[in-house]
């Protein structure tokens, strides 16, 4: 199987503009004999539908919430990064695709990062339009900040809500087709599986999460937008609801499933306070450019609040400056994750033995009280609602929790799996972020693929397959596929065994912590398949879904969902055993340099690990798409 | 601690709900209410009774998806979703009672479960800028005046729970709306559509079966986004300015 990412011919910053006029067109006419299915409502999904029903093509929307603009984009804070060059600071397109690039570790496509880079200037004009309030100047311009190290000021944002002001923007267009009848909206209905019939994805089979009905949808091309996989943790900043479900009845069905272990930890979040913990919170990083992260020289077990002030300076060790003098506490995510797991592994955590302090009390002295309070009142807000603990009295602990996942489903250039009709949009697919995100790009990659991707090249495919190749809901692959799915639930209901869902899924998430976390051991991972392996056999035997299916089920759509996680986490496990080397998110105990900083195998391992589904309990396939760089130098970071 | 709960149990949009009680004995100060709800649904489901239903889904208070009436308030004591509201907050051996919102356009789904989609219909009505995707200005090209930006921002930071309906006696949506009608009133983008747009949604509102607002203000001391009932007065001006004027904006009037 050779996997081609379609990446046009010739010089990089002609491709796409290339590759869009080399695209076929659907005639205006004929768009309204054209049916698309998208699934999920987030910025990506969201935006999608709300462009596609704009140039007239006739779509079903799809999310499991109560309402599309539920949808967990909403939850991101910092902002989105464009290469505008407002600031007159010598950013520039060329500079946002470098940077993203180089952030990503090497592990993403060249020719897809720079398109982003390029769509990111129109996403801003797009939002503005639409009403989004970003933050201004007095002046009346729009106001930019430098966000996680970067060396521009190219992020905008409207407070630490600026997903929320996205997501109602691209909402607001997605309401206006809904009324324009558009767009059909089918809100608490979540997917269950794709259909595919003579190799195209042909349409869906999803559940009404209120009266249980299972359904199915025919269309031309099926779009997924369902965001990562963050909750095979567990444990996650992820919304409680936000699951792999979708993505992988895609990858069951034949989707190849790209680089499933690159997950992103984020160092700033509150720590778990207990067994009961459902979620975590996840604080925005800007915090890192005024609070001073340290632990004590000596383990000091429970220390925490006013207790920890009275430490005097020469028994604290602030680690990110010792060891990154030039970055500081300002270092990449993932290093400063990792950092905190080494300091607290040696025993040095502080509260409950998981957790760093961030210190403001420096910045404080230095710029005041009032200052900071203006700067991140409402972080410390949260902080103090979430923990009872009052963070102008004493340090803030924080401990990383999982933010974001890079894998996903694999996708060419045109967001196309290797399923034809089969799309993969935002976080859902592998592309752009390679094996590490950097701040403020979650953003600008789902409206990116959304709003200006998508509705030129799913046209592509339309207008080469034509409106007639269509396949009817009465076609025997919908029987059959439905009655999969009611074999699927009535097995879950008559299990009745003895453990709830959620005892599963916190098993799952803590084998995944412990071993396919921040760091991860040939050793470790190879147990984690063992007991992920067990899980799946205990949850089939074992698990406890009260009710029926064919009413509201929370428990039975949590159950759902589990099984695929677990599934999710072995082949995250297979990936990464499989990558030998440390790139990103990914840190190989056995690659690390004398120092014990990530070692890269360029030579090795520049590719794109994408998985093939071969069968119940059968290992997967990997097929590698070897990533070509001709236009950056593969260098190693180092932020020393 | 120990916590006594006073649990709204209804079967199904048609069937006759009633209060359960249940017992908490092990909840944590440190708990969320939701994580005390989910550790009692655990005991539950052991026990052969089926878990409590309740919507959720971020968990970090601006999804707006969490509800719940608790002692009399919407999301609780405190000004903030249930999903931020902490144990902490409750005193040892409390009884505490949680219900559904209570309003006609929100019918009880199941348990706590009610249907907000009239939100959504409302917001369908005009709740947005007509314009396409591309073929837009340059982002900097008008600019806006940072109190402006910024009064539109506290207007749009509405996260859609539903609270002020919850809280309000006469079941009103205005603050809702008014949100959101106030951040267009309030931006050069939203001018070309302005009436129409405050015509159609409170169209929408009325038809919903939303009550009328008689300025009890429980809607602004609830909303755990604290949006203020400000809106609430631009957007009767902005309406009864649209309904005078409306001959002006063609046929449009109160919509097609």
């Amino acid at each position: 199987m050779n996997l081609d990412s379609k990446i046009p011919e010739g010089p990089l910053a002609e491709k796409w503009t290339k590759h869009k006029f080399n695209l076929k067109l659907v005639n205006p006419a004929n768009k309204r004999k054209y049916e698309v299915i998208v699934v999920g409502t987030g910025l990506a999904g969201a935006s999608a539908a709300a462009s596609l029903g704009e140039l007239g093509y006739n779509v079903k929307a799809f999310c499991f919430q109560d309402s599309p603009r539920r949808a967990h984009s909403i939850a991101a804070q910092g902002g989105i990064n464009a290469a505008k060059n407002y600031q007159n600071d010598g950013d520039s397109i060329y500079r946002l695709f470098y940077d993203t690039i180089k952030g990503g570790d090497y592990r993403a496509r060249e020719g897809n990062v720079y398109r982003l880079a390029e769509s990111s200037v129109s996403i801003i004009d797009q939002c503005v339009a639409q009403g989004v309030p970003f933050a201004r100047e007095y002046g009346g311009l729009l106001a930019n900040r430098s966000f996680g190290g970067a060396q521009v000021s190219r992020t905008f944002y409207a407070r630490g809500q600026t997903g929320q002001q996205l997501l109602l923007g691209a909402y607001g267009a997605l309401n206006r087709q809904i009324a324009n009848g558009k767009v059909k909206m089918y809100s608490r209905t979540e997917m269950l599986d794709v259909v595919i019939v003579d190799g195209k994805a042909r349409g869906i089979i999803t559940r009404d999460l209120l009266t249980g009905k299972i359904e199915s949808h025919s269309a031309h091309a099926v779009l997924l937008c369902t965001g990562g996989y963050g909750n095979v943790f567990y444990l996650s900043t992820n919304a409680k609801g936000s699951n792999v479900t979708a993505a992988w009845r895609a990858h069951k069905r034949g989707a190849f499933f790209g680089n499933p272990c690159f997950t992103q930890i984020h160092p700033t979040c509150i720590p778990v306070s207990g067994d009961h913990q459902s979620k975590l919170t996840l604080m925005s990083e800007s915090l890192r450019n005024d609070g001073r992260v340290w632990v004590p020289k000596k383990p000091m077990p429970g220390l925490k609040g006013a207790d920890a002030m009275k430490v005097p300076e020469a028994d604290r060790d602030y680690f990110l400056e010792r060891k990154y003098p030039s970055f500081g506490n300002l270092v990449p995510r993932d290093v400063a994750s990792r950092n905190a797991k080494i300091v607290c592994d040696e025993g040095r955590g502080v509260g409950s033995g998981l957790a760093v302090f961030l210190d403001f009390t420096d910045a404080i002295k230095r710029d005041g009280e009032a200052t900071i309070r203006a700067k991140y009142g409402n972080l410390f807000d949260m902080y103090a609602q979430i923990t009872g603990d009052n963070p102008y009295k004493g340090p803030m602990m924080i401990y990383p929790a999982v933010h974001y996942t890079m894998g996903g489903l694999w996708v060419d250039y045109n967001l196309m799996t290797n399923v034809p009709g089969l799309y993969a949009l935002g976080e859902a697919n592998f592309s752009d972020h390679g094996a590490n995100r950097l701040g403020a790009s979650a953003l600008m990659q789902g409206l990116a693929d959304g709003y200006f991707v998508i509705p030129y090249t799913v046209g592509d495919y339309l207008a080469n397959i034509g409106w007639a190749d269509k396949v009817s809901t009465d076609h025997p692959a919908f029987k059959e596929a439905i009655q999969q799915s009611i074999d699927r639930m009535n097995k879950l209901i008559n299990i009745k065994g003895k453990k709830t869902v959620d005892e599963f899924h916190r098993q799952l998430g803590l084998t995944m912590w412990e071993y396919c976390g921040m760091s991860r051991s040939e050793q470790g991972l190879k147990k984690a398949k063992q007991i992920i392996q067990d899980i799946k056999k205990e949850f089939w035997t074992n698990v406890n879904v009260l009710g029926t299916a064919n009413e509201l089920n929370q428990e039975l759509e949590k159950a759902n969902r589990v099984a695929d996680f677990i599934e999710l986490g072995e082949l995250m496990v297979d990936d990464a055993l499989d990558r030998k080397e440390s790139c990103g998110g990914h840190f190989r105990e056995e690659s690390q340099t004398p120092e014990g900083e990530a070692l890269r195998k360029d030579d090795e391992y520049a590719y794109v690990a994408a998985w093939e589904y071969k069968g119940e309990n059968q290992p997967e396939q990997l097929h590698k798409e070897e990533l070509k760089f001709e236009n950056v130098k593969l260098t190693q970071r180092s932020y020393k | 601690m120990k916590i006594k709960l006073k649990v709204w149990r209804q079967k199904g949009p048609n069937a006759k709900g009633e209060f359960k009680t249940y017992n908490v004995d092990h909840a944590s100060p440190d708990m969320s209410f939701l994580e005390m709800i989910d550790v009692l649904n655990g005991e539950l489901i052991r026990k052969g009774e089926e878990a409590i239903a309740f919507d959720h889904d971020c968990r970090e208070g601006i999804c707006g998806m969490c509800s719940l009436y608790i002692n009399g308030h919407p999301h609780g004591p405190l000004q903030t979703t249930t999903c931020q509201l902490h144990m902490r907050t409750f005193k040892d051996g409390e009884t505490i009672t949680v219900e559904p919102w209570r309003a006609q356009a929100f019918p009880v789904i199941k348990d706590l479960v009610v249907d907000r989609s009239a939100f959504d219909r409302i917001q369908q009505a005009g709740g947005y800028v007509n314009v396409n995707t591309g073929g837009v200005p340059d982002a900097n090209e008008i600019p806006i005046p940072k109190k402006i930006a910024d009064e539109a921002f506290d207007a749009a930071t509405c996260i859609g729970c539903g609270a002020c309906v919850a809280a309000c006696k006469n079941a009103s949506a205005m603050l809702f709306v008014s949100a959101k009608i106030s951040q267009f009133a309030l931006l050069p983008q939203g001018q070309v559509e302005r009436k129409e747009r405050a015509e159609k949604m409170v169209a929408q509102m009325d038809a919903e079966g939303f009550g009328s607002c008689t300025n009890t203000y429980a809607c602004e001391a609830e909303c755990p986004k604290g949006i203020k009932v400000a809106n609430i007065a631009r957007m009767n001006r902005e309406y009864l300015g649209a309904m005078l004027t409306s001959y002006e904006v063609g046929s449009g009037g109160g919509g097609e």
